[in-house]
C-alpha cells in the first residue's frame, strides 16, 4: 500500500517518517558535534560537510512530505477527547513547522556571505539572497534554539507514541510499523 | 607706498601671531571610512589568514610643538571583526575567540610616544578580551593638510604583533598562529 488508509500509514509516508527520523538523529548529533570540535580534530572539517549535506537533504525530504500530505490522507487518531486531538494537531504542526524553520536559517547562517552550499561535493546550493552582513548571527541564533526546540518536541512525540502504545495499549505503533 | 612698513609688520605680527595658534594641540577626529584595523594570522604556516575589523571610533591628538604628547584612543566594536567568511566570523565571534557578547569592545589608549621625526613609537594600554596589557605600535607619518571639501586631514599607518594568549585567546590554531600581526592605517579629520 503506497497510501495510508485509516487504520495506517502508506509505504510513502513510512519512508519519509523513519527516513526523516534518521536524519533528524544525525543532525542534531553532527550539528552538536560540529560546535565542540577543536582545529586539529581529523574531522574538524568533515563534520560540518556531513551536516550541511543531511541538512539539505532534509529539508528537500520536509518539502516532500508536506507535498504527499497534500495527496494522502492521514490515518485516524486514536484519541476522542477534544483537547488531545486538539494538542495531537499541535504537536504535529509544530514538528512540520520547524522542519521548515531549522533548515531555512542554517541556510540563510551558511549563505549570509554569498557563499552557497556545498551538498557532499556532489552539488552547491547557491546563495540566493544577496549577501548581509550580520546575517549569520541572528540565523545561527535561530537554527540553534529552533533545532533545540525541535528535538524536544521530537522527545515529546517519541514520550507519547509509547504512552499510547504501552500505557493506553491502543496500538498507536502498529500505523507507522509492520 | 607709505603704507606699506605698518601693513608688513601687521601681517608678520598676524602670521606670527597664527603659527603661535597653529602650534597648539590638534585634535583630529579618525574617520572611519578611511582607517583600517587589518589583523594578519598564520594558516597553519602555510599562508596568512587576513581580517579586520570594520567599526572604528575615536580621536588623536597632534601636538607639534610638544610631540611627546601626541596621543591616540581608539574604540573598537569586536563584533565587527570579518574574515571574508559569514561562518568562521561567526566562530570568531564566539567563545572560542573572541567572545563578543560579553567583550563587545576592545579599545586602545596612549600611555607614551616617542617621536622620532614625524614617526615615532607608540606605547599604549590595548583592552581586548577582557584583559588589558600594553603594547608598542612603530608608526609612520603618512600625511596631512588640506582635503578637498575644507576639512584638513592626517593620517599615519601603524604596525605590531600580538601574542594572542596574553589576552586570553588561546585556542588551539597551531605553533605558527600564536602570534598575529596587527596593521593600521589610521586617517583623523582636524576638528
Amino acid at each position: 500500500m503506497w497510501k495510508s488508509t485509516n487504520d495506517r500509514y502508506g509505504r510513502i509516508a513510512r519512508l519519509l517518517h523513519w527516513g526523516m527520523a534518521l536524519l533528524l538523529i544525525a543532525l542534531f548529533v553532527t550539528g552538536w558535534w560540529a560546535t565542540e570540535l577543536g582545529y586539529y580534530d581529523p574531522l574538524y572539517r568533515v563534520i560540518p560537510d556531513l551536516h550541511r549535506g543531511l541538512g539539505v537533504l532534509a529539508g528537500a525530504l520536509i518539502v516532500l512530505r508536506l507535498a504527499w500530505l497534500l495527496v494522502d490522507r492521514r490515518p485516524a487518531l486514536n484519541v476522542s477527547r477534544r483537547w488531545e486531538r486538539l494538542a495531537a494537531r499541535l504537536g504535529h504542526g509544530l514538528l512540520y513547522l520547524l522542519m521548515v524553520l531549522v533548515p531555512i536559517s542554517g541556510y540563510l547562517m551558511s549563505t549570509a556571505d554569498g557563499r552557497g552550499v556545498d551538498v557532499f561535493g556532489l552539488f552547491e546550493l547557491p546563495a540566493l539572497l544577496s549577501p548581509s552582513s550580520g546575517r549569520e548571527e541572528w540565523a545561527g541564533r535561530a537554527h540553534y534554539l529552533l533545532a533545540f526546540g525541535g528535538a524536544w518536541l521530537v522527545v515529546l512525540h517519541v514520550a507519547a507514541a509509547l504512552k499510547h502504545q504501552f500505557i493506553d495499549r491502543d496500538g498507536t505503533l502498529r500505523k507507522m510499523i509492520g | 607706498m607709505r603704507m606699506t612698513r605698518p601693513l608688513i609688520a601687521f601681517a608678520l605680527a598676524g602670521s606670527l601671531f597664527a603659527s603661535n595658534a597653529m602650534a597648539a594641540p590638534e585634535t583630529y577626529e579618525i574617520d572611519p571610512t578611511h582607517s583600517f584595523i587589518n589583523f594578519s594570522i598564520s594558516h597553519l604556516g602555510f599562508s596568512f589568514l587576513q581580517g579586520r575589523f570594520n567599526d572604528i571610533s575615536g580621536s588623536f591628538v597632534y601636538d607639534a610643538d610638544n610631540p611627546r604628547a601626541n596621543s591616540i584612543t581608539v574604540e573598537v566594536k569586536t563584533a565587527s571583526i570579518d574574515s571574508n567568511h559569514a561562518e568562521r566570523d561567526k566562530h570568531l565571534r564566539g567563545k572560542d575567540f573572541l567572545n563578543v557578547d560579553k567583550y563587545p569592545t576592545a579599545t586602545f589608549k596612549t600611555t607614551s610616544f616617542e617621536p622620532k621625526g614625524e614617526d615615532g613609537v607608540l606605547t599604549g594600554d590595548l583592552t581586548l578580551h577582557g584583559v588589558t596589557k600594553p603594547i608598542t605600535i612603530d608608526v609612520t607619518f603618512v600625511g596631512a593638510g588640506k582635503d578637498p571639501w575644507g576639512g584638513y586631514r592626517r593620517g599615519y599607518s601603524g604596525k605590531t604583533t600580538i601574542k594572542r594568549s596574553d589576552w586570553g585567546i588561546s585556542y588551539n590554531l597551531g605553533p605558527a598562529a600564536e602570534t598575529m600581526d596587527l596593521y593600521f592605517v589610521v586617517e583623523g579629520v582636524r576638528k
